[in-house]
């Protein structure tokens, strides 16, 4: 049996490199996750499915409008800028109100990292779609350019084709990430590699689809 | 942002470290896990380079080992290295000492720095 499904917001801090246990060189990404609380459940009566409905990073109680001022009272808690749900099947355990903290995760866990990639605008194809660049030199003029866009004798371009334009910017997940490290009381995850996004950018740690 | 990084990092330099840069002689002396017994094993060499700086900064080490250059390149800080010795301080121009590598015998010799 797989582990109970989990998840935890959090925010980008950066990166960094740590010793781990056997004195290696490990590149981390640190992330601020949580306290995330827990705003309302979702029941399969009422609902037609189950989920808790979270929230993360504080919010001045002006910045939140009405609707959403009512929704956090309910759960009686301070407003939240994030809110998300996520469908975890043992709803029954969490409570409207409780904490979600980074120690739901050890060293060791497999983790699914979920954020928005940084922004490169309008890229050619070498960059978006890692088109092989012409020759820079022995009298080249073709440097960068897309190449051919298809066969003569559909005369049209076909659906699909990989072309230049916005790249970034998106919901990326990279999955089956180690987690090297949890500090609870700082609310601290250290995490294997790179992950998503800029600093400060808002990420969702998932327990990995790949874990076995 | 940077504070919670550079808390993260505090923890593991190293607060002992004696000060040597390039053309410095120095004795490493790194562990080593031979099965289950762990041992010390001692590298002796020329410093010809230092780069990086916080957690990530490594150095160089180059020594003639029977007519065969070898270079070894060790992070600065890694819990690896029990400790490092500064044998003899060197007079050098540059801070990559690559020349070395050109050299052979005499050649490759780095001046003492005198005291003063």
């Amino acid at each position: 049996m797989t582990t109970k499904k989990k998840a935890i917001m959090g925010i980008k801090i950066g990166m960094t490199q740590i010793f781990d246990e056997n004195d290696k060189a490990v590149p981390v990404s640190i992330i601020e996750a949580g306290p995330c609380t827990v705003l309302q459940k979702k029941k399969v009566e009422s609902d037609g499915y189950e989920s808790i409905q979270v929230g993360f990073y504080n919010l001045k109680e002006k910045l939140a409008n009405k609707p959403a001022r009512g929704h956090f009272k309910k759960a009686n808690v301070k407003p939240l800028r994030y809110i998300k749900e996520f469908r975890i099947d043992n709803v029954d355990e969490y409570d409207v109100g409780q904490e979600i903290t980074a120690d739901i995760f050890a060293a060791g866990d497999l983790v699914d990292v979920i954020g928005t990639s940084k922004g490169k605008g309008f890229a050619g194809g070498v960059k978006r779609h890692n088109f092989a660049r012409g020759s820079m030199g022995h009298g080249s003029k073709y440097h960068r350019r897309p190449g051919s866009l298809g066969a003569k004798g559909p005369a049209r371009v076909f659906k699909g084709r990989k072309l230049p334009g916005r790249l970034g910017g998106e919901r990326v997940t990279v999955q089956g990430l180690k987690v090297v490290k949890v500090y609870p009381d700082r609310n601290l995850i250290l995490i294997k590699g790179s992950i998503p996004g800029p600093k400060r950018g808002f990420v969702i740690i998932k327990n990995s689809v790949k874990e076995k | 942002m940077q504070n919670i990084i550079k808390s993260i990092e505090e923890e593991y330099y190293k607060k002992d470290l004696p000060r040597f840069g390039p053309g410095d002689t120095v004795k490493v002396h790194v562990k080593v896990v031979e099965g289950t017994r762990e041992r010390l094993q001692v590298f002796e060499g020329t410093v010809i380079k230092i780069r990086g700086t916080g957690l990530s900064q490594t150095f160089t080490v180059r020594r003639t080992t029977s007519g065969v250059g070898v270079e070894r390149t060790f992070p600065l800080h890694s819990p690896k290295i029990a400790r490092i010795e500064v044998t003899r301080r060197g007079k050098v121009r540059r801070g990559r000492l690559y020349y070395l590598r050109q050299l052979t015998g005499k050649k490759a010799r780095v001046k003492e720095k005198g005291r003063y």
